[in-house]
């Protein structure tokens, strides 16, 4: 099995509308992969069919040889898939660091009854999801943050909160919806970095997609290109620069030169 | 170290408040009317505290929860007058009935989100009061004879361990996973968390308690009928969780006593009762529209600060 991830002809139809369709790719082990296209693409709607989040009605999806078609998404992330979203979505109410503590969730394996009875394995085990969230927060610069609730946070580190709390699910597979969304050229430079680091650091593969250029010809290897739910180019970020469907995409067609 | 120490505090609070109730109780100094209304009182706050873990905690919002009140009291009741066997024995088998019984509503309703949840729940709120009110068994309309022996001690001991088993419930993975749903199911679902089985599980265990209730309010009347459970009655537990503030236990704890004391003394002026009642009501709502208590803990106030429960 060389590929961690492949999608073969994957599509979803809502009624009858086609959001996606005829949609393949493939992700090598350690490769940092773009998902790029103008608005209403379906960037994010091939997020939800590979998070489970939607059901693909044609169409497969096979992560380390698995079929991944048809499970829930927390299934999905159990299997090693897990992402952040376009508009964050944080357990804001909760302190930063129980937003990981989350995260560590399915790992921990005491049961309910466990829990209330207070039997060895909750103190266990709860000891062990508190001393690695603490440290998942030192490695993401937010431990000084630890009990404050997460809605407190400035919108940078909101961001990078969300990805820490993507990585504590221990996914083999990062998804990040537009991680620089809204970010200011400094902190989308240290986004940078912080994804350059998590790759090493954590032995990834992630596939981010993202509308800031700088940021995505800047990192990623290869692209892949969406429109009206159709993928219109793959390759290198040169070859994606001058890609005619790519640049009619997204400037329009050329116009014929006597109407100018 | 901190959170034994946290649990000896609870016990030995619990054993002192227990031991002023029995002996104003025993010595007189509280009659029939008073040590009624404690264990009214009690009744009340297991029925806030195990909708709290459904609304407050979960954040399903369920308003069904008479429903559930009415499967323990009558199951109980059935198994202490028809059976004659134990009181004990009917408090846990009313519980467990009723905990069935929101496994039973919960698996299909709990799809549902919001607006369609609340008036999924009520309808079967009412279902089960109706199924009660067709059986006659049970007596039908006219209700069922029922033996007073709910006592200050039984209703603390049920007391007692309702608290402990959900905040030791919140206060672990399975609660932040509950916490995690209320806050953004989407997220939590993401994060790996069975979101559905939690959902079920919390409203598992809150029947379970409202189960409990039931038997002490059972038996705490000599009759009991189907229009003591009606959606009414749902919407005064309602009141004691939004009062207190959604997410607060204590919160809920203390929004019970209080309404039960208010509209025990209001009993005395009938014709303004509701009004009052209502207004207190409306004041609160104007003024701490978060609830009492918002979603601190009365734990929060005295130890180190912290943000928000879920794991301690």
């Amino acid at each position: 099995m060389g590929a961690l991830l492949q999608v073969k002809n994957a599509g979803i139809q809502f009624g009858g509308l086609k959001a996606v369709s005829g949609f393949n790719m493939e992700l090598n082990q350690g490769e940092l992969v773009g998902l790029i296209g103008p608005n209403g693409a379906g960037k994010t709607t091939s997020f939800n069919l590979l998070t489970g989040v939607y059901v693909p009605t044609e169409g497969d999806i096979l992560f380390n040889g698995k079929r991944l078609n048809g499970l829930a998404p927390y299934q999905v992330t159990r299997s090693g898939i897990s992402r952040t979203f376009q508009n964050i979505r944080l357990f804001s109410e909760l302190s930063v660091l129980d937003n990981v503590k989350v995260a560590y969730h399915s790992l921990a394996k005491h049961s309910i009854l466990s829990s209330i009875f207070r039997l060895p394995s909750h103190f266990s085990e709860e000891k062990v999801m508190e001393e690695k969230s603490l440290e998942f927060l030192k490695i993401f610069q937010l431990d000084r943050y630890k009990d404050e609730k997460a809605k407190n946070l400035p919108y940078g580190q909101q961001r990078r909160l969300e990805i820490a709390r993507a990585l504590a699910a221990s996914p083999k597979l990062l998804l990040l919806d537009e991680p620089a969304a809204g970010m200011n050229p400094q902190e989308t430079h240290e986004l940078m970095e912080l994804i350059a680091f998590i790759r090493k650091q954590f032995d990834l593969t992630i596939l981010l997609i993202e509308h800031d250029m700088a940021l995505v010809m800047g990192i990623c290897e290869r692209i892949y290109v969406l429109d009206h739910g159709q993928l219109i180019a793959a390759g290198s970020p040169d070859e994606i620069r001058n890609h005619p469907k790519v640049i009619e995409a997204y400037l329009g067609e050329e116009v014929p030169s006597e109407h100018a | 170290m901190k959170k034994i120490n946290k649990f000896w505090l609870f016990l030995i609070l619990a054993v002192v408040i227990y031991g002023i109730g029995q002996a104003l109780i025993q010595t007189g100094i509280l009659n029939a009317f008073y040590s009624n209304m404690l264990i009214l009182m009690i009744i009340n706050i297991i029925l806030a505290v195990s909708l709290h873990l459904v609304i407050g905690i979960t954040g399903q919002f369920s308003i069904g929860h008479a429903g559930f009140l009415a499967v323990g009291a009558y199951v109980s009741a059935i198994i202490t007058m028809k059976f004659e066997l134990p009181f004990v024995l009917a408090i846990i088998i009313g519980g467990i009935v009723a905990a069935l019984a929101g496994l039973l509503v919960g698996i299909p309703t709990l799809r549902l989100r919001g607006d369609y949840l609340a008036i999924a729940t009520l309808g079967f709120g009412e279902i089960i009061r109706i199924v009660f009110l067709n059986i006659e068994y049970v007596g039908g309309a006219a209700g069922m004879m029922v033996s007073n022996i709910s006592t200050w001690t039984s209703a603390f001991v049920c007391l007692v361990i309702t608290i402990l088993v959900i905040s030791n419930f919140t206060n672990s993975r399975h609660g932040r996973a509950c916490i995690a749903i209320r806050e953004n199911e989407i997220a939590a679902d993401a994060m790996g968390i069975n979101t559905t089985f939690y959902k079920v599980a919390a409203f598992a265990i809150g029947s379970f308690f409202a189960g409990i209730a039931g038997g002490l309010f059972s038996h705490n009347f000599y009759i009991i009928q189907p229009t003591n459970f009606g959606f009414l009655k749902s919407f005064d537990i309602l009141i004691f969780v939004v009062l207190g503030g959604l997410g607060s236990l204590s919160g809920s704890v203390i929004a019970a006593i209080l309404l039960t004391v208010i509209s025990t003394y209001l009993q005395q002026y009938p014709e303004t009762r509701m009004i009052i009642y209502s207004l207190v009501l409306v004041v609160v709502m104007l003024y701490r529209p978060q609830g009492l208590m918002g979603t601190r803990e009365i734990t929060d106030f005295f130890g180190k600060k912290k943000s928000a429960k879920g794991g301690n």
